[in-house]
This record gives structure tokens, C-alpha cells and sequence, in this order.
């Protein structure tokens, strides 16, 4: 059974049509980079995905769940499947300890002395180790962000959703967040994410979807897909971004 | 017969201060219990609650605290309930801040950026957990320095009371005044003694914003 | 509960009561254009190059913000007499009302001020916008905009502050509310109905006053 499976899912805000009949698989250890123009429902889809919109129609099936069934346990979704977010979304109030632990405590019902130890872990992990009793606001962009996914991997979920986690930063930052996103995808984590990067995209992923005016308008394996693009619309985004 | 100001009047004062005090601790007391019911109604995704609260506010905000203190002092009486001044006051003062601790309570709420709800969703926390751990810590921290800004308002407001009878600073000055007929030094102390507590909020209202109005 | 409530005992009230509600938009008005002149002058002062005057100015409106208006009404009512400075009691309130709300709009104008920026002001005559143009729509224009919805609420608290001035006989809106008790014994009925009263005034000023915005500043700016 597929980690994730979307079936003809759309979704729209209000009258405006954003994901119009997105269907597509995603295995367990997979790893797929979201490419496409802004506005053509990249962030839409990850947001469905971790049940943070609801669709009009469709079935998403993630790890299990069904979340387009009435009455489904998003909570118990979204313990597992991780999120992060462009603009990282720390708690502002709790220091870096804190933000990983909260939800460990909360959710995952440990104790405070095993959610320390595993916080403390993971926020080694992305190399922030020093910066344990910081508040968000003491720390760089690429820092908050390098928490933002320390606090998420804590959860141990089993699908990593990240969207556009580089485009905020100063470009100087970039390569340390990416830096960490490389070592969480060596540990064979299940991952999707949006991404402007193409030679990350390249490098790391293993498969790319291109999405195009709320339709996934190319699906195929990273580095063919992104140096012999079939469509003509692939070819023209490419050409934008690559200059 | 008219005396002199004496040392035993401006205890006297003092001791209405007290008054003055006690009446705004108990309206920010009621007043923000009281509030804190506009802020969830006004916030809830029920259109009549939001409609409800909107409408007290307007009416509390919309109309002179000193009538609504009149409407208290000569209304509960005939609801059967025989009330002082005190009652009178106490009750429209806590209905008059509850309209104001509302509205800024409803505000610190709803600037807590809508990310933060969502952050807290996406590592699975629940509706009540997302509340209680993550917007209202931060809501909390953006309300203090308006809400204690807004008891200076609400202690310079007490002195109203005086007109219905109630025996605070303003009307123990107007009851010396009539006795010694030194208004300028009788009214003079008790501006100072306004201020002192007043000046002392407002310092207070603008240290804590500054501590707090970083996010953290 | 016994009582018979007797509202239409108010009835043939009507002419003072219309008298009252004129005083009181006449009171509002007069303290509001005397508090903004007076605001001005102050916010200026805070930014004096003369520290003794900034210092004034900020005592001023540390003083007044820091302690009731109806106290300060006294001072100016009952104690000014003793320095042999008599006042009648019209005067006495339009006076207390715009040291009050000097102390007040002062502070909005300030913020008027300051939300104005040299940058601003540069990118203006680098555009190559005259000084009297520049002064105009990238100065004055934004400045007023920033401050009139402050000055708008201002204006409805002055309107409902002005009952308080009923205290020392001046017979506004709420003076005729005494007055009517005293004739009527219908105490509940006249301040309920005197108190609802200032409702109407309150939200024909805010629809006014945000009518007023939205052609002077939202169209012109979509223009
Ligand atoms: N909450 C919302 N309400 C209304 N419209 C929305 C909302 N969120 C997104 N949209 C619209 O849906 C469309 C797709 O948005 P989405 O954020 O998914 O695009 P995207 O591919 O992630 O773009 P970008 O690269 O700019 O992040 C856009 O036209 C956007 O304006
Ligand atoms: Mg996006």
C-alpha cells in the first residue's frame, strides 16, 4: 500500500478552482520535489495532504488514514506526518527546547525528562546544540528554520512534508537548511517538497512533479524529468528559472 | 462654619482614596470576567454571539458612563433590589470596563498570526492544546500592557461615582471643600493623589510594552 | 415589581431636551476645535529644540492624562474663583474640556507626525516634486489620513464626555436630565432615556465620520 495516495482530489476557494482532479502515489522512502509556477497549487496540495484544507472531492489516504472520511483523526494524521513551513512558524513564546518538546509532551504523551532528551537529540541533529535555551527571535532565519524541522522530526513522523522551507532566507542561509534536509533524506525519510532549488531538486530527489494550473502536468524521475522535460510548459519554466 | 485645611482632612482623603482604589479593583475584576465572555463571544464562530457582543459593546462604548451609572443608582432599585452607591457604582463600572477588556482581549487574540494555530495543528495538537499552549501564551503576553494601560482609564472613571453619592476621593473633596472652602488646595491634593496612581499605571503599561512587545 | 414605568411622562420635555442636545453638540464642537488648536501647539512643543519646552509640554500631557476630568473641571470651576478669576459655568466647561482633550489629540497629532518619514519626503522631491507639492501630498495628505480615524473616535468620546460637565449646572443634554427628574420624579425613566439618547448621536457621527474617510481618502487615493 502506498505511504500516500491522492485520487482525483479538487479543491477550490470559494469560486476559483486551485487543484482540478490531482491524482498520485508516493511510496514509503521516496523522496519528490514539487516543482511549478507560483500559484499553480503546490502549497495547496501539501496543505491537503496534512489535512490543513479540506477538498471538495476526492480521496487522500495518507499512512493509513483516509482524511476525506467523515469524522477522520487529522490530529492523529498530522502527529505523523510532519509539516514545515516557508515562514518556519515557531512558537515565538518558548524557547528552542521548548517548541521541540511541546508537542512530544502533548501528543506523544512522554514524559518531560525522555521529551527533553529526545529534543536535545534532534536539535544536535541540525547542529544547533548551543542554542537549546535560545528564544526564536535570538536566531537567524536558517537557524529558526533548521528548529522548525528539528521540532517536526522529533514527532518521528513518517512522511516529511516541506514547503518552499529556503525561500525566505537570506541566500548565505540556504545551504545550511539544505544541508540538514540532505541528511534527513540519507535516513530513508519518506519527504515531499516544494521546491525553487532545481540542482537540489536534481541531486535529491528522486522523482519530480511538476504541477501546472492546479494539475500535475509532468511526474517522472528527477534527473530526466528536469534535462529532457517532455512539455512545452516544463521547458518554458525551466528556461525562467535556470535563466 | 468654615475651618481651616487640616492635616486630619488630608487623611481623610487618603482614606478615600482606598475607596478609589477598591471600586477599580473590583470593576477590573467583574469587569474582566465580564470581558472575558465579550472576547469569546465576539471571537466565536457563531454569527448571534458575534452580533450579541457587538451590540453590548456599542451600547456600553456608545453611551456616557455617567448615565449608565445613573440608570444603575435609580434602576436596580425598582428591579427590587435595594442597592447604595457603592453597588450602583460598582456594578456599571464592572459592565463599563467589561465592553473595553473585551474589545482589547478580542484583539491580542486575534493578532496572534493565524500560522501559529496552524503550526500547532501540523504537529498533531488539538483544538483545546493549540489554545491553551500556543495562541493563548502569546495572546496574553500582546494584552498586558493595554489592559493595564486601560485601568488608568478605569480608576480616573471612578471618580464619577462621585455624583451618585458614593463617598470616594472626589466626592471626600467635595465634601471637604464644602467644609473648609479651600478648593484649589482640596481639589489640587486630589489631582495629585490621582496621579500618583494613574502615572504609576502608565509607567507601568509602557514598561511592559516594551518587554513585551517583542513576540516573546 | 410594582412600578409603572412611565416613559410618556417625558413628553412634554421635549423642548429642553432639544435645547440640551444642542448645548452638547455646541459644547463638543467649541472644545474640540479649541483642544485640536491646543494639541497642535503642544505636539509641536514636544519636539521643540528648547528642552524647557518639551519637558512643559510633556508635563501638560502627563498632568492631564493622568487625572480625571472631572477633578480638573473643579479646579477650573470652584478653585480659579479663589485666585479671583470668576468663570461662568459654560466657560468653565468649554475651558476643561479643551485643556482635556489638548492633552489628548496632542499625543494623535504626534503620532501624526511621526508616521511621516524623511524618506518619504526625499523620494517626493526626487521625483521632482516642488517643496509646496511635496508638502502637500506626501506630508499633509498622508499625515491627516493617519490621524483621522484617532481624531474621529476623539471627537464621539468628547461628545459622551461632555455629560460630566452637567456637575457644575451647565444644562447640556444631560443638565436637562436633572432637570426633568426634578419636575418629573420619573428618575429611571430620564436617565434611561436620556442616557439612550447619545446612542443616535454616537453612531450618526461614526457612519458620518467614516462616510467622510471613504470619499475624501479611499476614493482619491483609487482614483
Ligand atoms: N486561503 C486561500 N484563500 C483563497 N485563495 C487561496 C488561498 N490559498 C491559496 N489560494 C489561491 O490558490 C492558488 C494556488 O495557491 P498555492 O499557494 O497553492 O500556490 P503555490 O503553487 O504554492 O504558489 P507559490 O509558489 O507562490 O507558493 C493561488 O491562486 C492562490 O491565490
Ligand atoms: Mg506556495
Amino acid at each position: 500500500m502506498p505511504l500516500v495516495d491522492l485520487a482525483d482530489v479538487h479543491k477550490s476557494f470559494g469560486a476559483v478552482p486551485v487543484l482540478k482532479g490531482i491524482s498520485l502515489t508516493l511510496e514509503k522512502g521516496e523522496i519528490v520535489a514539487v516543482i511549478g509556477r507560483s500559484g499553480s497549487g503546490k502549497s495547496t496540495m501539501l496543505r491537503c495532504i496534512n489535512g490543513l484544507e479540506l477538498v471538495q472531492s476526492g480521496r487522500i489516504v495518507v499512512d493509513g488514514i483516509e482524511l476525506t472520511a467523515p469524522g477522520a483523526d487529522l490530529n492523529a494524521l498530522r502527529a505523523r506526518a510532519g509539516m514545515v513551513f516557508q515562514s518556519y512558524n515557531l512558537f515565538p513564546h518558548l524557547s528552542v527546547e521548548r517548541n521541540v518538546m511541546l508537542a512530544l509532551k502533548l501528543v506523544r504523551k512522554m514524559s518531560t525528562e525522555d521529551a527533553r532528551s529526545l529534543a536535545h537529540a534532534m536539535v544536535a541533529k541540525v547542529g544547533l546544540a548551543d542554542k537549546l535555551s535560545a528564544f526564536p527571535d535570538e536566531l537567524s532565519g536558517g537557524q529558526q528554520q533548521r528548529v522548525a524541522i528539528a521540532r517536526s522530526l522529533a514527532m518521528q513522523p513518517t512522511l516529511m512534508l516541506f514547503d518552499e522551507i529556503t525561500s525566505a532566507l537570506d541566500p548565505e542561509l540556504v545551504g545550511e537548511v539544505l544541508r540538514v534536509l540532505e541528511s534527513v533524506a540519507e535516513e530513508g525519510m519518506t519527504m515531499m517538497l516544494v521546491t525553487h532549488e532545481m540542482n537540489f531538486a536534481r541531486n535529491v530527489a528522486d522523482r519530480v512533479i511538476f504541477m501546472h494550473e492546479g494539475r500535475i502536468h509532468e511526474d517522472g524521475p528527477a534527473r530526466e524529468t528536469l534535462s529532457a522535460p517532455r512539455t512545452d510548459e516544463l521547458k518554458s519554466f525551466l528556461s525562467a528559472v535556470l535563466h | 462654619m468654615i475651618r481651616e485645611f487640616s492635616l486630619n482632612d488630608l487623611v481623610f482623603l487618603l482614606e478615600a482614596l482606598r475607596w478609589t482604589v477598591l471600586l477599580a479593583l473590583v470593576a477590573a475584576v467583574g469587569g474582566g470576567l465580564l470581558g472575558l465572555l465579550v472576547a469569546i463571544l465576539r471571537t466565536l464562530a457563531f454569527r448571534p454571539a458575534n452580533w450579541l457582543a457587538l451590540s453590548y459593546i456599542n451600547l456600553v462604548q456608545g453611551t456616557p458612563l455617567l448615565g449608565q451609572l445613573f440608570v444603575f443608582f435609580f434602576g436596580l432599585p425598582l428591579l427590587g433590589v435595594n442597592v447604595d452607591a457603592w453597588v450602583a457604582a460598582s456594578i456599571s463600572l464592572s459592565i463599563y470596563a467589561s465592553a473595553f477588556l473585551g474589545e482589547i482581549w478580542r484583539g491580542s487574540l486575534q493578532s496572534v498570526s493565524s500560522r501559529q494555530w496552524e503550526a500547532g495543528a501540523s504537529l498533531g495538537l488539538t483544538y483545546m492544546q493549540r489554545l491553551t499552549h500556543v495562541i493563548l501564551p502569546q495572546a496574553i503576553r500582546i494584552s498586558i500592557a493595554p489592559t493595564v494601560g486601560f485601568l488608568v482609564q478605569l480608576v480616573k472613571n471612578t471618580s464619577l461615582a462621585a455624583l451618585i453619592g458614593f463617598v470616594e476621593l472626589t466626592r471626600a473633596s467635595q465634601i471637604i471643600t464644602a467644609a473648609t472652602f479651600a478648593p484649589l488646595t482640596v481639589y489640587g491634593i486630589a489631582a495629585v493623589l490621582y496621579f500618583v496612581v494613574c502615572f504609576s499605571l502608565s509607567q507601568l503599561s509602557q514598561r511592559l510594552e516594551r518587554k513585551y512587545h517583542a513576540p516573546r | 415589581m410594582n412600578y409603572n414605568f412611565k416613559f410618556s411622562a417625558l413628553w412634554p420635555y421635549m423642548p429642553e431636551i432639544l435645547s440640551g442636545v444642542i448645548l452638547t453638540l455646541q459644547l463638543a464642537s467649541v472644545a474640540m476645535l479649541f483642544g485640536l488648536a491646543i494639541g497642535l501647539a503642544v505636539a509641536i512643543g514636544r519636539v521643540s529644540s528648547r528642552p524647557a519646552i518639551r519637558m512643559a509640554a510633556r508635563v501638560y500631557v502627563e498632568a492631564i492624562r493622568n487625572t480625571p476630568l472631572l477633578v480638573q473641571l473643579f479646579i477650573v470651576f470652584f478653585g480659579l474663583p479663589s485666585l479671583g478669576l470668576r468663570l461662568g459655568a459654560n466657560t468653565a466647561a468649554v475651558i476643561a474640556l479643551s485643556i482635556n482633550l489638548g492633552a489628548y489629540s496632542a499625543e494623535i497629532l504626534r503620532a501624526g507626525f511621526e508616521s511621516v518619514r524623511v524618506g518619504q519626503v526625499e523620494a517626493g522631491r526626487s521625483l521632482g516634486l516642488t517643496a509646496a507639492q511635496t508638502f502637500r501630498h506626501v506630508v499633509l495628505f498622508p499625515a491627516i489620513k493617519a490621524i483621522y480615524p484617532a481624531l474621529a473616535s476623539q471627537f464621539v468620546l468628547l461628545m459622551l464626555t461632555t455629560s460630566v460637565v452637567s456637575s457644575i449646572g451647565v444644562t447640556e443634554l444631560f443638565g436637562q436630565a436633572a432637570f426633568i427628574d426634578s419636575r418629573t420624579y420619573r428618575s429611571f425613566e430620564v436617565y434611561t432615556l436620556i442616557t439612550l439618547s447619545y446612542l443616535v448621536f454616537t453612531l450618526g457621527f461614526r457612519a458620518l465620520f467614516s462616510a467622510i474617510y471613504w470619499a475624501v481618502f479611499v476614493r482619491r487615493s483609487h482614483r
